[in-house]
């Protein structure tokens, strides 16, 4: 049997940060008492009207436009039928054959499409399994009811847990720096289901997909998305078949639980809204949301790579970020004369094991450590005025209190020793201390140099340039 | 000056505007009428204060029935239906919040059929409303109510809906006039929804400049319904005395002998009075327009089923009891709260949007659709409007049509196409004919369709024609003038 070879697509639900809700003019909420920003519309009273949120589409718009998507010139609604209490009209509003967004791409992702909808109530099942079935009551929070979603879709075009885990934090970072949702998969404001399926590898064709919800962490998406490759490769295997269906995912156990027929609609019975009219973005409208993209990780991870010549998995983990990729492109500007890839080691490198050393979340930008401050310490170690050892010494006291790294060479004696007749005194003294090694090194065991190097550095407080050091030591003893 | 109740609303109006006739006690005169109440025509009377409070400190607008569709807010509002017994919205329809902002009391709530689908009013979940003409004899449906009270004297004027002629039928089985506007010029907001695509409010009134009053209080855009856009120009009293230049199409397909030869005799005089009037009259084509009914009877029935969802016995309305699950409460309030009528188009609705039909139903009538509003089209190239009897026969005896649903819908047959094309259309009253199983004479209504927004121009028209059909009769008993 061929390897077999993991397809993966992801449907995201982005809530969006708008002040109302998509069709009525109730505020959004979140963790506020049960059903107070309610109003006839959004409990479906008989005669109300939706209106769409004009402020929904603009974001949509500029979700569409970060995505690299088609905008179609008039997309319209429809009713999705169907009973359940999280649904007060029976119905939900959303976009069917044509939405708003079509093809679009995110890094290496195809999007499929994105479209507009109302999110439904929250429901709260009382009782153990905390599920519909099996428990006491039910109570319905209609606060969520109606909050805009917009929803993508991507193509299959994943191939691992890890990758699927690694897109939705691009599409994350990318919405949130839209300004457009909180993008907090907790809260629910961002919730990534997965479309899975498994192919011989090298096939063009689709295996069965089964659908994956409840992963309300990147941590649980990677985790739920293994389990259910690890679950279909194992039947595949064994020669039986994947059905489609749709899986529960519980952090708890780790474990996935299709959920019951009841719970999934057959024949939603999808046709026009017409209670509303077609969406037709103007020109400026899409121009608009064109014209207020920042720039996004996706491109800034090409600029660093092309222009500034970073590895990749260095420019993903300073573009992610914009704060952190702010405090790079500064610190790199006042580090004249140093290549952006050094500056960019010493913040992916250094800086963040330095900061982790003194615990907290403190991110680069947020930490006692200026810009201005990184930038002439690394030029320091560059031009060899401090040796590299003394260099992250400095950086632990900058982290730790801030201030200058030249005041902090000068006052602890940081500075690198100059004097080669020194250093050469130094040398021979340690080699005549550790007589030993000399030996061992003089009949060609290379590796006890280290125990002469250590002896140098402890005299010098690690303020000899290692590599001078060795230099002398091989040119004593001919190593 | 007239009797109270014999003036019209407009002769009222202007009555009281010139500080001839207090508006206290025209207002009080109505309600003392409408108290008298025998047909079963209002589901709620405000007679006792507790009417929704006017917006204005010196009223000078005939007080007015409204359709218990619309709803009030603290006042009892049921669509006709078991499933809203009880029920009192929380807040206003558009419709019925401009009425009271302009001064125009509410007289009550009219009776109609379950969530305005019938023809008869017999589909009504709080009983049928008698025809004050023949109270043995239906007053059409849906808007029963609100014709038989205007017709039989228990209110000046009222507001309907027409979904596929729910004002002009009933208007013209009693004898009134009933306009359906163009669909967009006045807002569906807290108007209970039938089906969507099709509903529209308009007025039923005595005379055509009633009519056109009305409609200026009624129409204009609203931010609460996407698909409102209202007139071009506030309706004008309509004042034209002849028809000279207007060219009238009579469809083709009227040759058809399911018209009662009363009707036909009194519509084809209507007719010689148009020409008398200076109009010119022709045949023209509608040919997809005998698919009307098809069409009809999917889109709105699938439009039906998706607005009547909501009904569920959690929110708001009737609950029936039950011991089981969520899902066995939402059918047993179901089963208990909606009548036959409404079950079977849920039913028609359902299936026709359900995967592997949606195609071959509702996408088809969709298409039927757009033919009949191109074949509207065409014809207002070469005419000024169409015209056609309202309902193939008079009003019909009670029980007479409720076994058999189909010979009911095709009660709709010349009203559904200007339904269908969204365009405007009249009903006034042309004369009275003998039904056809023999009896007293009752009367006929005359339809005149115009293109969408011409409004005006379709009261201008019907006002002259008004005036040379000089239709005075009226029920024994109610006032006339």
């Amino acid at each position: 049997m061929a390897e077999l070879e993991a397809v993966i697509g992801l449907e995201i639900h982005v809530q969006l940060a708008t002040r109302t809700k998509m069709f009525c003019g109730c505020e959004l909420s979140f963790g506020d008492e049960p059903n107070v920003h309610t109003c006839p519309v959004c409990l479906a009273h008989p005669g109300v009207l939706p209106v769409v949120n004009e402020q929904a589409i603009h974001y949509a718009l500029k979700i569409a436009a970060a995505l690299e998507c088609e905008v179609a010139p008039r997309s319209i609604f429809h009713r999705k039928n169907y009973f359940y209490p999280d649904s007060p009209k029976a119905y939900q509003i959303s976009q069917y054959d044509i939405p708003i967004a079509g093809a679009g791409r995110l890094g290496d992702v195809r999007i499929h499409r994105a479209h507009l909808e109302e999110d439904a109530a929250k429901m709260i099942h009382v009782g153990e399994s905390g599920r519909i079935h099996g428990s006491g009551a039910s109570l319905v929070d209609f606060n969520r009811g109606g909050t805009p979603l917009v929803e993508i879709v991507t193509e299959p075009d994943l191939r691992s847990a890890a990758e699927a885990a690694a897109w939705a934090r691009l599409l994350r970072e990318t919405v949130r720096q839209l300004g457009v949702s909180d993008v907090n998969m907790e809260e629910g404001s961002l919730r990534v289901d997965g479309n899975i399926s498994m192919r011989p590898a090298g096939s063009e064709e689709l295996g069965t997909k089964t659908e994956l919800k409840n992963m309300n962490s990147f941590r649980f998406l990677e985790r739920g998305i293994e389990a259910e490759l690890a679950r279909q490769r194992a039947l595949l295997e064994a020669g039986e078949r994947v059905e489609q269906e749709t899986l529960h995912f519980h952090p708890e156990d780790g474990s996935l639980h299709p959920l019951r027929s009841k719970e999934e609609a057959h024949d939603y019975r999808y046709f026009p809204e017409p209670d509303l009219v077609a969406i037709a973005p103007t020109e400026e409208m899409l121009l608009e949301a064109r014209e207020s993209l920042p720039e996004l990780p996706a491109a800034r991870v090409q600029r660093y790579r092309e222009e500034l010549g970073l590895p990749e998995d260095v420019a993903a983990l300073l573009a992610a970020d914009p704060e952190t990729a702010a405090y790079f492109e500064q610190a790199s500007k006042e580090a004249s004369g140093v290549e952006p890839r050094v500056v960019a080691n010493w913040v992916t490198g250094e800086l963040a094991a330095a900061l982790r050393q003194e615990g907290g979340e403190a991110t680069a930008s947020a930490s006692k450590v200026e810009p201005a401050a990184l930038a002439s310490l690394v030029s320091m170690v560059q031009e060899k005025k401090i040796s590299h050892g003394s260099g992250k010494t400095v950086l632990a006291a900058l982290v730790a209190g801030g201030g200058e790294p030249a005041a902090i060479v000068e006052r602890d004696g940081l500075a690198q020793i100059s004097d080669s007749g020194e250093l050469e005194s130094i040398v021979a003294a340690a080699i005549e201390a550790n007589p030993e090694a000399a030996e061992q090194i003089r009949a060609g065991n290379g590796k006890a140099i280290g125990a002469i190097v250590g002896a140098v550095m402890k005299e010098t407080k690690g303020r000899a340039d290692g590599g001078e050091v060795n230099r002398l030591i091989r040119e004593k003893l001919g190593g | 000056m007239k009797e109270l109740l014999a003036l019209t609303a407009l002769e009222a109006h202007e009555a009281m505007v010139a500080g001839e006739l207090d508006a206290g006690e025209y207002t009080d005169a109505w309600r003392a009428a409408a108290a008298g109440d025998e047909l079963n025509a209002y589901l709620w009377r405000g007679e006792n204060g507790d009417a929704p409070a006017i917006a204005v400190e010196r009223p000078c607008v005939a007080p007015v029935a409204v359709k218990d569709i619309f709803c009030t807010e603290g006042v009892p509002t049921t669509a006709g239906s078991r499933i809203l017994e009880g029920y009192r919205p929380p807040y206003t329809a558009t419709a019925v919040g401009k009425l009271i902002e302009a001064g125009a009391p509410i007289l009550g709530k009219t009776n109609m059929d379950e969530f305005a689908m019938g023809s008869s009013n017999e589909n009504s979940a709080y009983g049928a409303v008698l025809n004050p003409w023949d109270r043995g004899r239906v007053p059409g449906g849906s808007s029963g109510g609100s014709a038989a009270v205007v017709a039989g004297g228990l209110a000046p004027w009222a507001i309907g809906t027409d979904t596929g002629g729910s004002i002009r039928q009933p208007a013209a089985l009693c004898g009134i006039v009933g306009l359906k506007p163009t669909y967009g010029a006045i807002s569906r907001y807290g108007m209970i929804a039938f089906a969507s695509s099709l509903d529209q409010c308009g007025p039923f009134t005595r005379t055509v400049a009633d009519a056109a009053l009305l409609l200026a209080i009624l129409q204009g855009a609203d931010p609460c319904d996407s698909t409102s856009i209202g007139l071009p120009n506030a309706p004008r009293l309509p004042d034209r005395e002849d028809l000279g230049g207007l060219r009238f199409a009579v469809p083709a397909e009227l040759a058809s002998d399911s018209i009662e030869p009363g009707v036909r005799e009194v519509f084809e005089a209507t007719l010689a009075k148009i020409e008398g009037l200076g109009g010119e009259i022709a045949e023209a084509p509608l040919p997809h327009a005998e698919h009307g009914i098809s069409a009809y009877y999917v889109l709105a029935p699938a439009e039906a089923s998706s607005n009547l969802a909501r009904y569920d016995g959690v929110r708001y309305g009737m609950r029936a009891p039950s011991s089981g699950d969520v899902i066995e409460m939402y059918e047993a309030t179901r089963a208990e709260g909606f009548g036959a009528e409404v079950k079977r188009r849920i039913m028609l609705g359902t299936y026709a949007l359900s995967s592997g039909y949606y195609d071959a139903y509702y996408g088809q009538a969709q298409k039927v659709r757009t033919k009949i509003a191109g074949d509207f089209k065409a014809a207002f190239d070469d005419f000024d409007f169409v015209v056609t009897p309202t309902s193939p026969s008079v009003a019909f005896g009670l029980g007479e049509k409720t076994d058999d649903p189909l010979s009911m819908y095709l009660n709709d047959f010349f009203t559904v196409p200007m339904s269908l094309a969204g365009i405007p259309a009249i009903s006034i009253p042309a004369g009275l004919a003998e039904p056809s199983g023999g009896g007293p004479r009752l009367p006929v209504g005359f339809q005149i369709a115009a293109p969408a927004f011409a409004e005006q121009k379709l009261l201008d028209a019907a006002h002259a024609l008004e005036g040379a059909i000089g239709f005075d009769a009226r029920p024994e008993g109610v006032p006339g003038g």
